[in-house]
Formats: C-alpha cells, structure tokens, sequence
C-alpha cells in the first residue's frame, strides 16, 4: 500500500511542478515579449542570431528536405499505382510536404539543432555567472540575451519550412519523373491544380510561425531556467527537444483540425 | 566572424527563403491561376450539384473562365443554388447554359458554360436560366437498364404482332 | 555633500543594517551590520558557504534582504525603482569569480561592451577608453584575444578592467584569487589597491585567502554562521585571541569551525560493522 501511496504522491508532486513551470515559464515568455522594443530597436543582435539559428540550420533542414521528398515520391508512387492513378504522385507529394512535412519536420530539427544550442548557449552563460555580470552592470539580460534570440527563431522557422517544402518537393520530381518515369507534365500540372495557396501553402506558413514561437520559446526558458551545473544543462537541453517535440506535434494536431474545419 | 559576413548570409538566407515561398505559390500551388483580377457574380439553380465543390473552376471551352463562389439549397424551390464569380474579361448572354462536367471519367467536377444565342449579356446579379445538374451514376445505371428493358419488350411486340 | 567644506555627510558610502536574508528555507545571515568607508579597501571573509557573495549580490540589489536593509550612497538599495536601480549599478564594478567574461565578444570588445551600452561615446573615444583600461592592467597588447585563449589569471584582468570600464565609486571582487598561480596572485593585488587609490573609489573583497588580503585591506569583516564574528584592521584580528578568528588567521584545521561533519560516536560506528 505504501509504495503506491508514495508513487501516487510523486506523480502529484510532479505535475504541481510541472504546472509551476510551466507559469513560471509563461511569464518568462510575456516579460521576454515586453522587452522585444528594445532588442529589435537593435537589430544586429537580431540578425546575428538569425544567422546562427537559421543560417547554420540550413543544411541539416535541405538535405533532411530532399531525403523525405524523395521517400515520398518512391512511397507515393507504390501506392498510386496500384489503382492507376501515378500522376497524382505529384499532389500527394506536394500537399504531404506543404500541409504537413515541412512546418513539423522542419519544426522537430529546429528544436534538435538550434534549440538545443539555444538552451545549451544560455544555460551556460548562466553558471559562468554572464548573465549576472550583465545585470550588475545594468543591462536587463533578457533583452540583451533572451528576445533577439526569440525574434530570430520566430522569423527563421517559417522560411527554414518553406525550403523544406520546396526541396522536398523537388526531391519528389527527382524520384518519380527523373528515377521512375512518371510525365512530368502531368506530374506538374495536377500538383498545381490540386494544391490551394490559401487553404495549404499559407496553412502551412501560419503552422511554421506556431511553431517557431514555441520552439524557441521552450529552449530560451530551458536554458534561462537551467540549473548552473554540467548536469543541469545538459539535462536542460534534453528537456527543450522532448518539450519542443510533444508541443509540436501537439500543436500540429490541434491547428489542422482547426484548419480542416 | 565579421559582422558584415554575418550580414551578408542573413540577407542571403531571408532572400531565398522568401523566393522558396513564391516558387510554392507559382509552381507547386494554383497562385497564378486563381482569379486575381475583377469578378462579376451570377448565379444558377441546379437540379443536383453531384460532387462540385465550393472553388471549383466555372470553365467555357475548357478554359478556366471563373470559380464557385458559394453553393447553398434553395428550401422554397428545393434546388441548389450555386453562386459563381466570372472574370469581368469574359461575357456571356443571357441564354449562356451552365452544366455539372467531370474532368475526366472520374476527376473533379466543375461548371460548364455554354454561350447562348442572346444579344443581352449577363450583368452582376443576374441568374443563368438554363441549368444541367450533374450527372448521378446510379440514375444513369437505372435509366440504362430500364432502356434495355423496353427496348427488349419492344422486340417481343414487334415478334408477337 | 557639503559644497563648503567638500567633506561627504556619510563617510560611508555603503552601509549594511541589521540584515537577514534567507535562501529559500535557510538563514543565511542573521543581523549583519556592516560599514565600508569611502576610499578604502574592506575585506569580507569566511569559510566556504557562509554567504559572502550573497552579500556583494545584495548590495547590487540582485537580491532583496527579508529583514534589515542594505543602503548605497544613503539610498535604500531594495526600495529603487528599475530607473534608480539603474543609475545606482552604474556606479559599482563587479569582478566574478573566474571573470564571466562574454564569451562570443573578443577582449576589446568585452571591455568596450558597457561603455557601448551606457554612453553615447563615439567609436574613436571608446577605442581609446578602453587601451588605456587594458594598459591598467597590462593587457593592451592581447586585445583581440577570444576569452577561451586566455589563461585564468588574464581573464581575470580584463574581467578587472571591464568592471572599471565606467570608473565606478565602488568595485567589488567575488574570490578575486580563487585559483590563481602566485605570480599573478601578485599582479591582482597590485591592481586592487593601484585603481582603489587612483579612482578614489571603494572597493569590497570577499575572499578566504587570509595571507593575500591582509597584507593590503584597510578593514576587515569575519563572517560565520550568518553573523559577523569580528571585525578590524588586519594588525588587530593577526592579535585576535578569538578562537574562530585564531584558527582562521593560522589555518587550524579545528577549532570553532568542527574538522568533522556531524556523525555518530566512532567506536560505535565502527563496531556496529554490517548491520547499518
């Protein structure tokens, strides 16, 4: 009896935590959000961390794109066949890529990538006490740290997303034209008649977006967070991919049956 | 790393980034080809709407010539209703016939229209007269057996006088 | 300040009352009350975890005291608002231990980095602002170093120059000589007393290096348990008959401050053998 009392009194333990966290961590985002004025008043900060967010994240984000769409149009094509209709290889490549793929995908690399050297970069500017050196000498940290981190994060992802989808789909065209000889001009032409702008291009923009805002948001506050020990942040960083990750994809379920709708 | 290598890449990066989206919207979407121009709105009462979609192309001599704006049922008539948005470029008459097509054997459904022989043009608010609904497999099952019937049962007449 | 006679009404320019502070659920100090003097070096000294740089911490209003009350040049550190907090911080300079010297800015840079923040100064004046901090400390010449290619005792030199990039009234070393080989133990010593006097500022040092320190503080704060146990110039506590300040100042290995952590009786201990 005792040891299910005990198990049962950890778990409450644990979601008391985690629910402080996750209030602590939302206050953290707002006050980061205050401050934004006066980190994208100086936007060199702005766009180094663009560049070392996005920029550096690019080839893992290409090379993962050209990799998936060529898998889908092999997959797709496998299917399709069966029940004569290959030339929608393109469509199914397209709209898997554009509605779906890029921004989640793209959004799972982010946060195994940048997020973790985000939360890694912070957590350790912490214990080697950068963080409080800053403040003593008057400098609000969060805005000088924090928020043109954030920016960054929020403003790659979408772009980072739309690369994706677009080598992607070239992977696609690779396979299924190039490798397996599907008509290019059908392949082409029912992709376009069967992909929306609004309904999936700018869906999947707007996903993106969602996504980079929690992304980043999970790593800043991980890092901030972090205890200031080897362990502590390398356990910070462990928890920004398993956060980001279950967010996204949490995320990414709640906003397509909205879009859906 | 000098601040202006770091400048350079990030404009690189945004650039392209911005262009990744555009060639989405031009090759991979229907950006070009949904009606970014001027529209006028008529409407026509179908019989039955079959599978056409809200969007879905109004063609004339199979060229995109408009889109469906919107599809409701008419409760006083008990028909549908469907609203299209033509391209102001393009005119038709009040006798303009539209019907229900498939592309194809299985495809989309889409709006055919069918110039009429009047000299009075379909202004903004008017309503096409003469509609065809979409054609519903089972009743063309049906009609076909059925015809298959008489013409047997027209045989045997014809033998038994 | 009197204009007539050009003497300061406080001769203190921080002063600690009566302060208590609790971290969470333990009481780190107990009724601390503490006076640094304008102009001169105060040392503040204790064993490891007696909550040293908490104080320095609460001076620069990073933390707020439970009780008591810690007031810079008069003002009631705690009761600032962010402006007055501000302009407050603007006048003190504060070396971390090991440095916490931005680790993506070269040494220039980190240096330059609060005079870039804080002043409108053009690039030319702040070039020149900051050789001749370098030059203060002897490092002009590794001024494009990356903080990684510095050694411990560089780094803590431009830390050192950095926090007295804005000539500020108080600067204050957290373990100023953790780790350092005696050569440049020297060199931060010299340095200390050197800017103290010739910035006219006031300068804290926490540290438990008893040899180092007295040879250059002017006062000196022993701190134990969340109290201050004694108190005065490095000649007074070398003479100090107080058992804690004696095992401090010779390095007894026990005394006030136990050898051993807390535990059961030896013998029973030992012959108790598996069964604990």
């Amino acid at each position: 009896m005792a040891p299910v009392l005990k198990t049962l009194e950890n778990i409450g333990h644990k979601v008391i935590d985690g629910i402080l966290r996750l209030g602590y961590g939302a206050r953290f985002f707002i006050y980061s959000l205050r401050v934004s004025g006066e980190s994208l008043r100086r936007f060199p900060l702005v766009i180094r961390e663009i560049y070392f967010t996005g920029v550096m994240s690019l080839i893992i984000i290409l090379v993962s794109a050209l990799f998936v769409g060529m898998v889908l149009g092999l997959q797709g094509y496998n299917t399709l066949q069966r029940y004569g209709s290959s030339e929608a290889v393109g469509v199914l490549v397209a709209l898997a890529l554009v509605r779906e793929l890029g921004p989640v995908v793209t959004a799972l690399l982010f946060a195994g990538r940048a997020g973790t050297a985000i939360t890694a970069e912070i957590g350790l500017m912490k214990a080697t006490e950068q963080l409080s050196a800053m403040e003593m000498m008057a400098i609000n940290p969060i805005a000088r740290v924090v928020a043109p981190r954030f920016w960054a994060g929020v403003i790659s992802m979408p772009i980072l997303a739309a690369l994706f989808s677009l080598v992607g789909v070239f992977g696609g065209y690779l396979v299924a034209v190039q490798l397996i000889g599907v008509d290019s001009g059908a392949f082409w032409s029912q992709m376009q008649s069967n992909v929306d702008f609004r309904d999936d291009i700018v869906n999947g923009v707007i996903k993106s977006l969602v996504f980079g805002v929690a992304c980043t948001s999970i790593a800043l506050f991980e890092g901030y967070d972090a205890p200031p020990t080897a362990e502590g942040v390398s356990r910070a960083t462990t928890r920004t991919v398993v956060n980001s990750s279950l967010t996204v994809l949490a995320l990414d379920f709640m906003l397509t049956a909205f879009m859906l709708h | 790393m000098e601040r202006s290598t770091i400048d350079v890449w990030v404009g690189i990066f945004v650039a392209i980034g911005f262009l990744a989206l555009l060639a989405l919207a031009m090759k991979v979407g229907n950006l070009t080809s949904s009606s970014i121009g001027d529209t006028y709105t008529v409407s026509a009462y179908f019989e039955n709407v079959g599978g056409l979609k809200v969007r879905a192309p109004v063609k004339s001599a199979g060229v995109v010539v408009g889109r469906v704006n919107n599809i409701s049922f008419d409760d006083d008539k008990k028909e549908a209703l469907v609203t299209l948005n033509i391209d102001t470029r393009y005119h038709f008459d009040k006798e303009t016939n539209a019907s229900i097509l498939t592309a194809g054997l299985l495809g989309e459904q889409y709006v055919g229209l069918d110039a009429g022989g009047d000299t009075a043009m379909l202004k903004n608010g008017d309503k096409i007269k003469m509609t065809q609904g979409a054609v519903v497999l089972e009743k063309l099952i049906s009609q076909f057996l059925y015809n298959k019937a008489s013409e047997g049962s027209d045989k045997t007449e014809k033998k038994a006088d | 300040m009197n204009p007539v006679t050009s003497t300061p009404v406080s001769d203190n320019i921080v002063e600690i009352d009566n302060l208590s502070f609790s971290y969470g659920n333990r009481l780190l100090h107990k009724g601390i009350n503490m006076r640094f003097p304008r102009g001169k070096v105060v040392a503040i000294m204790g064993g490891s975890g007696s909550g040293k740089t908490t104080l320095l911490r609460l001076i620069g209003g990073q933390l707020k005291p439970s009780i008591g009350e810690v007031r810079v040049e008069g003002k009631v550190v705690h009761e600032q608002d962010d402006t007055a907090l501000y302009l407050l911080r603007r006048k003190m300079g504060m070396l971390f231990q090991f440095g916490a010297l931005f680790t993506d800015l070269s040494v220039f840079e980190n240096v330059a980095f609060p005079m870039r923040e804080h002043t409108d100064l053009p690039e030319s004046i702040i070039r020149d602002l900051v050789l001749l901090k370098l030059n203060a400390v002897g490092l002009r010449g590794a001024r494009d170093l990356m903080p990684s290619e510095l050694s411990g005792g560089m780094s803590r030199r431009v830390a050192l120059a950095r926090a007295v990039a804005l000539d500020p009234q108080i600067i204050m070393y957290d373990e100023p000589f953790a780790g350092l080989d005696p050569i440049s133990l020297g060199v931060i010593v010299n340095l200390i007393r050197r800017l103290n006097d010739a910035l006219g500022a006031t300068s804290i040092v926490v540290t438990h290096d008893v040899h180092e320190t007295f040879a250059f503080v002017d006062y000196v704060y022993f701190v134990s348990n969340g109290q201050v146990v004694a108190e005065g110039t490095p000649a007074e506590l070398r003479e100090s008959a107080m058992p804690f300040v004696h095992q401090f100042v010779h390095g007894e290995a026990d005394g006030p401050v136990p050898f051993h952590y807390p535990a059961p009786d030896y013998q029973q201990d030992m012959l108790r053998g598996t069964s604990t």
